[in-house]
């Protein structure tokens, strides 16, 4: 096998690889991005129910209520409030007034329906996102350091 | 007073890189042996001074001297002594300091292991290093410094995260550290070979143990953290495909390709320019890491700084060693002498097979782990790119290279016969096709997941694949079994390592699909006395009590669980609320069996004498770690060798072999 066979070998075999990897990049990135929205952006988006996304925001005061293991709750940016349902056991860091973020699907009936409530992230913090999207609609202005 | 001290020793140890970088190099260029000769005593006293301030750290630590800001930030009278001790390292400025320690540390092992070095290579390499620790240095010192001074100092401290109060934390750290700084090693060798002008397979002989070492600790430190995830999240998940997760696997993943990309630099003299960028590579994701966990610009449970300061220092000093050594790449390779010829069927064509695809793997991960900041930064929207696409795409590339993986290892060097090869795998073939449908059968055709088989299937062809190359080589039922037994005696530690090392993959692999695809799960409020059934395991709840603990108070349940009538096991999980910070955590409880783990959480009481509890069957999960131990042992096994125990030949030596083995 001569050098330039060898080279082109490599050549082939690193475009088959970065193909293959794009191919599945594309086929993946259409679908299995999640988008985070604040409740008054989702409002304003018209998300079609069904499809997976994030919202951020506090978890509005005296909007908890408990059946069985279900939790209904409110997630609120101050401007628009997004009626939350979700069963399963909620994080340590979960309680009215904090930040939280819920991954799920909008239904029909306008609730979002989570399946993951995050809210693992260090107590004297926001979630990141959370922080940034009230920091913009000028709701909150707190802030460490 | 012995803070002062530790900051002062830092500040020495600043001064002594500075030497250390300068001195040593331009000895090596102008060849002047005792200029060279400074990089070891210097690289001592580097050793020594950070050692001295890690030790004052973890002295204040201790004794809860809450005059210094770290420590009054992180730490709590209260706080066990493990944690104080471990809480050194459980924050952000503590990492640092422990991160420019193993620096020092892997710098002081060049020196005292390294002593049949060429002192050209040591030099640089050593200098090298030296040019790391001062960057490391300058940021500890202007943006990190642990021994800043608290005025008036608090009576008690804040308290550590008490998600982090685990035995899991005061190992993992160290061990992903010293995974992530022993790339430095690779590295700086790289980039002393690039200065030199020369990389050959004695290069390739002194950089692989210590990429293996690296690698090893790294992969403890992946499998720590992992396990610290599954049972203090309590959501009985390993893996979430979290940016900091993602930091620790993008390392390994070049680093596993470093390992044997290097193997056929040392055996082929071949791979030589490729293998270089690698090792940059490894080092520069290993830097990567630390500017994602550190910098706090992606949310995480490890993001301890959200100061955009030290975001910013951090990304000026990963662009100036990445970019400084990917300019020294560019305009030195093109000089390196070209290497051996080989054909695509042959042990090193697999071994670029596998280079290519673990490649390609760390760059899909890096696109995953950045493309939220990207599309931040472009103002595309706010995103989290999440385990479903790397399940669709990490995952698809490595099917190929796990079933390369098998078949690469039966290939000869230089000329591999596929046919041959194929042929002896039939057996293996055919064993991962039975398994593979006997899986389907088991899990009842398409109730269960369609890629649960292919996993299964997978495992097992790797598993007898790797078995069949073992049988080859000692001749097993091919030849009396006393010659087996002498053949395998006589094997080299590395080949056993390999081997190991091989089928714990396979044996991850096992627990990975088990434990994705058959897991039972329930939630429910649960009364006391009250038996909820979980995947043949029944879970009785007999009470829920108020237990104190050293600093904090938690509610334990205790249920007892049966299996098939009879009294199976107790688990007593807990959910504790921490004094300092003022905060719950949750403490599963685990039963392990080969089968998989049961497991119990409890959590918030839901009416009088009822209480939300959740109950897993985590099937084969128990799989995951011992596979891991093999990849460990597989790597210390193949590190006893007693090539590397004995150190890297000559070059003159090693010359005549390759020449003598090029022959052959």
């Amino acid at each position: 096998m001569t050098r330039k066979q060898r080279r082109l070998y490599f050549v082939v075999l690193g475009l088959l690889a970065l193909g293959a990897a794009v191919g599945l990049v594309l086929n993946a990135l259409g679908d299995d991005m999640v988008y985070f929205y604040t409740p008054s952006q989702l409002q304003a988006k018209h998300v079609p129910p069904g499809r997976r996304v994030r919202i951020g925001g506090l978890v509005e005061q005296g909007s908890v209520m408990k059946a069985g293991s279900t939790v209904t709750f409110r997630i609120t940016d101050n401007t628009a409030v997004l009626p939350t349902t979700y069963t399963g056991i909620l994080p340590d860091l979960f309680r009215e007034g904090q930040g939280v973020v819920a991954e799920g699907k909008i239904g029909t009936d306008g609730v979002l329906h989570a399946s993951e409530i995050l809210a693992k992230h260090d107590e004297k913090y926001m979630p990141k996102e959370v922080a940034d999207a009230l920091k913009k609609s000028g709701q909150w202005q707190g802030g460490k350091k | 007073m012995i803070a002062e001290f530790g900051h002062f020793a830092l500040i020495l140890a600043l001064a002594v890189a500075v030497v250390q970088a300068v001195v040593p190099l331009v000895g090596a260029t102008r060849g002047n042996p005792a200029w060279m000769a400074v990089s070891g005593p210097a690289s001592a006293a580097q050793f020594l001074c950070v050692a001295i301030a890690f030790g004052a750290l973890i002295h204040a630590n201790v004794t809860s001297d809450f005059s210094l800001l770290n420590v009054a930030q992180n730490s709590h009278t209260l706080k066990p002594m493990l944690y104080k001790v471990a809480g050194t390292w459980g924050n952000h400025e503590g990492s640092l300091l422990l991160w420019i320690t193993i620096l020092a540390l892997f710098g002081l092992a060049v020196t005292i292991a390294g002593r049949n070095l060429p002192p050209g290579l040591k030099a640089r390499a050593l200098a090298v290093q030296a040019m790391i620790a001062i960057g490391f240095l300058l940021f500890i010192l202007f943006t990190s410094n642990p021994f800043q001074r608290l005025d008036p100092p608090p009576i008690e401290g804040n308290g550590l995260n008490p998600l982090l109060q685990d035995p899991g934390l005061a190992f993992h750290p160290p061990m992903l550290y010293l995974g992530y700084v022993g790339f430095s090693m690779a590295f700086s060798f790289a980039v002393a070979a690039l200065i030199e002008g020369r990389v050959d397979a004695a290069w390739a002989r002194w950089v692989r143990p210590w990429t293996l070492a690296a690698w090893i600790f790294l992969t403890c430190g992946i499998a720590a953290g992992s396990w610290w995830a599954y049972y203090t999240l309590g959501w009985g998940g390993w893996w979430y495909w979290d940016p900091t997760e993602n930091a620790s696997f993008m390392p390994w993943l070049a680093g596993t390709a470093l390992l044997h990309s290097a193997v056929v630099v040392e055996k082929r003299d071949a791979l030589k320019s490729w293998t270089i960028l690698l090792a940059i590579v490894a080092f520069g994701f290993s830097l990567l890491g630390t500017f994602l966990v550190r910098s706090g610009v992606l949310t995480s449970v490890h993001a301890f700084a959200t100061d955009p300061a030290r975001g910013a220092f951090i990304l000026l000093l990963l662009m100036v060693m990445v970019g400084g050594s990917f300019t020294l790449y560019a305009v030195r390779a093109p000089a390196l002498k070209p290497g051996g010829l080989f054909a695509p069927l042959s042990r090193e064509g697999s071994l670029l097979l596998n280079n290519v695809l673990m490649a390609t793997g760390a760059g899909t991960v890096l696109l995953g782990t950045l493309y939220p900041l990207i599309a931040d930064a472009l103002n595309m929207g706010k995103i989290s790119v999440g385990a479903p696409f790397f399940n669709s795409v990490f995952l698809p590339l490595m099917v190929p290279m796990v079933i390369a993986m098998g078949a690469g290892p039966l290939l000869a060097w230089k000329r591999g016969d596929l046919a041959g090869a194929l042929g002896r795998l039939k057996f293996a073939f055919g064993l991962a096709v039975a398994a593979a449908a006997g899986t389907w059968i088991l899990q009842g055709g398409s109730a269960g997941p369609w890629w649960a088989a292919g996993g299964i299937g997978l495992a097992a062809w790797l598993l007898v694949s790797t078995a069949t190359e073992l049988a080859g080589r000692i001749r097993l039922f091919q030849a009396p079994l006393g010659e087996a037994v002498t053949r395998a005696r006589r094997l080299p530690r590395a080949t056993w390592g390999m081997l190991l090392a091989h089928a714990g993959v396979a044996v991850v692999i096992l627990g990975m699909t088990g434990s994705a695809a058959w897991k039972s799960e329930s939630v429910q409020n649960q009364r006391i006395g009250q038996t909820v059934t979980v995947a043949g395991y029944g879970f009785t709840l007999e009470s829920v009590k108020s237990v104190p603990g050293p600093n904090y108070t938690a509610s334990r349940a205790t249920f007892e669980v049966s299996h098939d009538g009879r009294p199976f096991a107790v688990m007593t999980p807990e959910r504790r609320q921490f004094v300092m910070p003022p905060r719950p955590a949750t403490d599963a409880a685990i039963r392990g069996t080969l089968a998989g783990d049961l497991y119990a959480v409890v959590g918030e009481p839901a009416g009088d004498g009822v209480w939300v509890t959740r109950l897993y069957f985590n099937p084969m999960i128990p799989w995951m770690w011992i596979g891991a131990a093999m990849l460990v042992a597989g790597g210390l096994v193949s590190l006893s060798d007693r090539r590397h125990r004995i150190g890297a030949p000559a070059r003159a030596r090693a010359a005549t072999a390759a020449a003598t083995a090029a022959k052959a």
